[in-house]
């Protein structure tokens, strides 16, 4: 386990970087004068040239390329040029909103998921198990930012049920601790303000959550399938052990393997979708940075805020397939 | 467990002499697939959007960008099926034409992707070694970032545009048909067949059009009709997000976040282009989920 531990390990650094080279290649493969690109038509020479100077653009590239992975190993990521703030600092309560939303959504995910998948294969060919997977091949076919501006139209303007925006009452803001606004009203112990940022967390997860949710719930069914008819479930029955008891205790310990890939796989693609999830939610998390920033044609913003996204994505997987290593003995690599 | 081997031997068996028989495995394909209920459901779904996006001029009377600014945001009507948007202009007509340009971005993102992922999966699986040590790590490295991701990092860089778009996800989508490919070819790589053929001296490049490629076609086929669907919803996404099509265009994507201000007002502008871009990617993975088992019957559960 150690061995393989550490052989991912080191597989990783080519990925990470390669993750660094594409991201500062970004800047490079702007058609055109990059800093040019930036200001616009009406920029003066004087100005292209303190941006060139700004960005690092007159040294040679190696130079900027090693400067460039010592400022990110010392965790600088550059500075915005809208707001010239350092990236790091504005990045931390934006990347607390996306995991937290991110949190939720899999937590919506994977109960719902799970739970409708082993129902699915436990009743198969029910009138549920039907109207699960048809709601599951909807699910998987259907854009994100239209189910969210679904919601957003029935539940916040039509019923008035949730909040449309956001992620608190911006009249009454939360005193931010660790900028995960549920666990910093826990810590306040201000319930009011944890019934408000709960109610701004429901419409966003559930967006953002159905895809994962619909990817799981089919492959909890396909597994679980499988699992049930297998010699040693036949075997337990035949002790007589209750039915809930050999699908929860013994089924499905063995079909969770294929559905944590997948739940892993998801976290990432949650990542992708956070950036339009929280266009449309007003969400003050990475995605929105990422967004904003591309419309001001803030280049160092886009850089690392992809950078960021990328790096969780792929130690997320690492730890997927550590705990996949672990928990399944007859794999061995 | 002496019982269920020895089934698999008699399952072996038989699929032996299905092999043997006179019915060539396109025929024994297309009758399974015509057995599948959902898949003819997909099939359906994308042959209507064909002949919408086909006959375009056909089943509208006005133009895309025809603005009526007397008939804005009318709801659906027997004149205006879908509704007006806030220009007045036919959202039935906007979606109709929109239909060719999701499916020809579907159609190109698609088998760019396919040409150069299958390109970059063979000669990595079929010569292995460095180049394939260096292929993998690149697809690696794609496949690092999460796809919307990627593919928006790309449009940041040559400028928005449908064609950027365009560009962005097939080259988001080349690692997917290179790994698929790569490890179909490996697995092939020590067959028997290809093993005679390289001993009977024939050229690598006839070994991999002749023997390769035409046995590793089925999960292609798969995995290109999903892509299908998934490129069409990321070119939404980029249309939505403002970095793929620009006005007038009709594409979905970009109807939905023109019309995003007027979701009280007139549900309508949001509720069908939305719509469209489901059922057609609906249609996809129903398709894609039926060649698979067609194809593939083990896989079927």
């Amino acid at each position: 386990m150690l061995a393989y531990t550490m052989r991912r390990l080191v597989m990783l650094i080519p990925v990470l970087f390669g993750m660094t080279i594409i991201t500062f290649a970004i800047i490079y493969l702007i058609p055109g004068n990059p800093a040019q690109t930036i200001l616009g038509e009406s920029a003066t020479e004087q100005n292209i040239r303190d941006m060139e100077e700004a960005l690092g653009l007159n040294e040679p590239i190696y130079i900027q390329y090693g400067e460039y992975v010592k400022g990110l190993v010392q965790g600088d990521l550059g500075s915005s040029l809208r707001t010239r703030a350092s990236i790091s600092s504005e990045i931390g309560p934006r990347l607390a909103a996306t995991a937290e939303l991110t949190f939720f959504a899999m937590i919506f995910a994977i109960v719902i998921g799970v739970n409708a998948g082993i129902l699915s294969a436990w009743k198969q060919n029910s009138w549920f198990d039907f109207l699960a997977m048809a709601i599951a091949l909807i699910g998987v076919s259907m854009p994100v930012f239209w189910l969210a501006l679904m919601e957003q139209w029935v539940f916040a303007q039509e019923l008035g049920w949730l909040p449309s925006n956001g992620r608190q009452d911006s009249r009454n803001p939360i005193d931010a601790i660790t900028h995960f606004y549920v666990l910093d009203s826990i810590l306040h112990m201000d319930w009011g303000h944890l019934k408000t940022v709960l109610k701004h967390l429901i419409l966003p997860s559930i967006a953002l959550g159905t895809i994962p949710m619909a990817i799981i719930a089919r492959m909890t069914r396909s597994s679980m399938l499988e699992v049930m008819n297998s010699d040693y479930i036949r075997t337990i029955r035949a002790k007589g052990s209750g039915q809930f008891l050999v699908i929860y205790k013994h089924a499905l310990k063995n079909a969770s393997i294929p559905v944590l890939t997948v739940i892993g796989l998801q976290t990432g693609v949650l990542l992708g979708g956070a950036i339009l999830t929280e266009t449309i939610f007003a969400w003050p998390g990475i995605g929105r940075y990422v967004y904003d920033a591309i419309s001001y044609r803030d280049y160092p913003v886009i850089q690392s805020g992809i950078l960021v996204i990328a790096f969780l994505f792929v130690i997320i997987n690492l730890v997927v397939d550590l705990i996949y290593a672990y928990i399944d003995p007859r794999i061995k690599y | 467990m002496q019982t269920s081997r020895k089934i698999e031997v008699s399952n072996k068996n038989l699929q032996h002499d299905e092999d043997m028989s006179t019915i060539s495995p396109f025929r024994d394909t297309m009758r399974r697939l015509r057995k599948n209920r959902l898949a003819i459901t997909g099939f359906i779904i994308i042959l209507v959007f064909i002949l919408i996006a086909i006959f375009a001029p056909l089943l509208t009377s006005s133009g895309i960008d025809d603005q009526v600014l007397s008939n804005r945001l009318q709801p659906p009507s027997a004149e205006h099926w879908f509704g007006t948007d806030d220009l007045g202009r036919d959202i039935f007509t906007r979606i109709a034409y929109g239909a060719r340009i999701s499916l020809l971005v579907g159609f190109f993102a698609v088998t760019g992707a396919l040409i150069f992922g299958t390109f970059l999966g063979i000669i990595a699986g079929y010569y292995g070694r460095w180049i394939d040590m260096l292929i993998s790590r690149i697809f690696d490295i794609l496949l690092a970032f999460p796809s919307i991701l990627l593919a928006i990092a790309i449009v940041a860089i040559l400028g928005q545009s449908l064609q950027n778009a365009l560009i962005a996800i097939a080259i988001v989508n080349i690692p997917i048909f290179g790994r698929l490919v790569r490890s179909k070819v490996i697995s092939l790589r020590e067959e028997e067949f290809v093993l005679a053929a390289k001993a009977q001296g024939m050229k690598n490049g006839r070994i991999i059009f002749h023997h390769v490629l035409p046995n590793s076609t089925a999960p292609i086929i798969v995995q290109a009709t999903l892509g299908f669907g998934t490129a069409i919803l990321e070119a939404a996404a980029l249309g939505f997000l403002g970095l793929g099509a620009t006005s007038p265009t009709p594409e979905w994507g970009k109807m939905l976040s023109d019309a995003r201000d007027f979701i009280q007002l007139a549900p309508w502008t949001l509720i069908f282009p939305g719509i469209s871009i489901m059922l057609v990617v609906l249609g996809f993975n129903l398709m894609g989920d039926g060649l698979r088992d067609a194809l593939d019957p083990k896989m079927k559960n």
